[in-house]
């Protein structure tokens, strides 16, 4: 029916040549239309600040006074001299590793468990999700009452199983660990991505290799998995780009336990404790937006770019793939 | 009880005690699914009612260990509002998630439509720079965004959050543009060829069809920018009169000392309005979630 009308660009070249431009131009024009506004908002809010970031990198700059060209003495500063932003290097890499593994393993181990209920898949899932939706702020802040060592729910828990709960949020060896326990309660929606992709897994591939004698391991290992391994996939990529740009749990936690959570101001709290909530973005913020070394935060946020457009790059191939069979089909 | 009668046919030939064993590990298995579902359900709600039973405490019961409240406060859901301008900051909230979910429909809309519907060159091109957009960390930009903020005297108010919006939110042009596929071609071939331009074709036909991805567009974008922090705190954290509630929260505790149970009611009421949210829609939520994760 669309062929005999057709006279889109792409359309066989039966179709007269002046016709054919004439369809060209307004198909050129409509583009520019619908997509003014995201082309400017791309060019404004991500091309130009990209490339200004490169700049300023090379750059002493307080924002008051016009920026001076320094070469490389930011990098340098922040390889060798600056201690701190090895330690809050530290902490993000620590988050990239322990809570990109806790948060997808847990959310495919959930996931595993209401796939297989008969009955009341709905009532789970929107209880495991709900704690997603709250604001991280005030997530936060309810962790650190739940786990404050005086008088907190868990360790109360804990003493009635006979565990000597600890300090958690207090403890610097504990407060990321801590921190990793919230997101996980918060990971319903990679949850309920993994669950979407688990009951897409074809029944008849797991009855077919019970037949031939495979186990639940087994089955899980080389049937499960393989199926679902693009949104895993996505799951890993996703984990970690999150745990990079990892900003307010770390400075609401690290505040609130200290006991004032004067945020908007006081760096005193920052990191607390001892440094142990201190991740890289946040790090980068006090840097450029309380002492307001703002060339500084520039070269942090250039090592922080190439770091986390490595792992967009492998979600943009996967994407990319997705995106040519679709015009295929 | 049905698992017993509705016995499949070849198993009646096996002898009786493996018939039995095997109707028994069946309920076994339903059972111990079932207890670990509901055990999950509850472990993941369980911090919810504590942060609620904790904010009908008195305030010294409160800081001791009890976990059941002795006797029922509902009144400091109130007396937050008198201890911080908890109203203020609401209606800041509803301003900042307001204007940005509008203004990202109407900038999205049309740019996922233009990337799913219409073909021209670039377009994959875009689509994977909108992705690239979508994953990058917020703090990689800020250096010379602010910079442009302080520059226009924007800084201090809730503008640099919210005009963005009206440009280019690279999440919901992906998530809309993911919609926008799955609704065929043919639809807009038709109006078209009844006369409608692009323009119409967009506004009456495929607005009115994705509707539901549309909607689910909007809530996800509402809920970000309601629990956004580290916008907030960057633009308006100068000027306590434009915090939205998410930055208030945090320093909620600070302000008003260790009174845990108003804390908790403070932390109970943020968390009220995207939950009712989620309870009226949770259909559209699910679907756009499960769509996020579609590679393609």
């Amino acid at each position: 029916m669309t062929t005999t009308l057709d006279t889109k660009a792409a359309s066989p070249s039966s179709v007269p040549k002046r016709a054919r431009t004439r369809a060209q131009a307004r198909t050129r024009r409509n583009v520019l239309l619908f997509m003014a506004p995201a082309f400017l908002g791309f060019l404004i809010f991500f091309g130009y600040p990209l490339i200004a970031t490169v700049y300023y990198s090379f750059t002493r700059y307080d924002l008051i006074n016009p920026p001076q060209w320094i070469g490389f003495d930011n990098y340098v500063r922040m390889f060798s001299t600056e201690p701190l932003v090895g330690t809050a290097a530290y902490n993000t890499l620590w988050l990239v590793i322990v809570l990109t593994v806790c948060r997808v393993a847990f959310a495919l181990g959930v996931a595993s468990v209401i796939s297989r209920l008969k009955s009341g898949v709905g009532l789970v899932r929107t209880l495991c999700y709900l704690p997603a939706l709250a604001p991280p702020a005030a997530a936060t802040l309810a962790f650190v009452f739940l786990f404050n060592p005086e008088f907190g729910p868990v360790n109360r828990f804990l003493d009635l199983v006979g565990i000597d709960g600890g300090l958690w949020f207090n403890d610097p060896g504990m407060s990321k660990p801590a921190l990793t326990l919230l997101v996980m309660w918060g990971s319903g929606e990679l949850m309920i991505i993994i669950l979407a992709a688990l009951l897409d897994v074809p029944p008849e591939l797991h009855e077919a290799a019970s037949l031939d004698g495979a186990g639940p391991v087994r089955r899980f290992w080389h049937i499960t998995l393989p199926s679902i391994s693009p949104v895993l996939l996505f799951g890993i990529v996703n984990s970690i780009i999150f745990a990079l740009q990892f900003f307010t749990q770390a400075v609401v936690a690290g505040s609130a336990a200290a006991g004032s959570a004067d945020v908007a101001g006081n760096t005193k709290y920052i990191g607390a404790p001892q440094n142990s909530t201190l991740t890289y973005p946040v790090w980068l913020y006090v840097q450029g937006f309380r002492y307001f070394n703002m060339g500084y935060a520039a070269a942090m946020a250039v090592l922080l770019f190439i770091v986390s457009f490595g792992f967009t790059a492998i979600l943009v191939r996967q994407m990319r793939r997705g995106a040519h069979q679709e015009e295929g089909a | 009880m049905t698992i017993l009668t509705d016995t499949p046919r070849p198993t009646s030939t096996l002898p009786p005690r493996a018939r039995h064993k095997r109707v028994w590990d069946k309920r076994l298995y339903w059972v111990a699914t079932h207890a670990a579902g509901l055990a999950l359900g509850v472990i993941f709600v369980l911090p919810l009612v504590f942060v609620f039973l904790t904010a009908v405490m008195k305030s010294d019961q409160a800081m001791s260990s009890s976990l059941w409240p002795t006797e029922w406060h509902f009144e400091n859901f109130v007396n937050v509002f008198k201890q911080a301008p908890l109203l203020e900051y609401f209606t800041n909230s509803i301003i900042y998630s307001t204007l940005a979910t509008a203004g990202a429909l109407l900038s999205a809309i049309p740019a996922a439509y233009a990337l799913s519907k219409i073909r021209w060159r670039g377009q994959t091109l875009f689509f994977m720079l909108t992705v690239a957009a979508m994953m990058l960390p917020p703090q990689v930009t800020i250096v010379p965004l602010y910079d442009l903020w302080v520059r226009l005297g924007l800084t201090g108010t809730m503008a640099p959050l919210i005009i963005p919006y009206f440009f280019f939110d690279a999440f919901s042009v992906f998530l809309l543009r993911q919609f926008f596929l799955t609704i065929p071609k043919d639809y807009i071939e038709a109006a078209k060829i009844d006369g409608c331009t692009e323009f119409q074709a967009m506004t009456r036909v495929m607005i009115p069809m994705a509707k539901p991805g549309i909607a689910a567009t909007a809530m996800f974008c509402f809920l970000f920018t309601w629990n956004d922090y580290f916008g907030p705190l960057l633009y308006t954290g100068e000027n306590q009169d434009s915090w939205p509630l998410s930055l208030a929260i945090a320093s909620f505790r600070g302000m008003h000392h260790v009174e845990w149970n108003l804390t908790m009611a403070a932390t109970a009421l943020i968390m009220a309005p995207v939950i009712v949210l989620f309870v009226f829609a949770q259909k559209s939520f699910v679907k756009g979630i499960t769509f996020t994760g579609v590679k393609g």
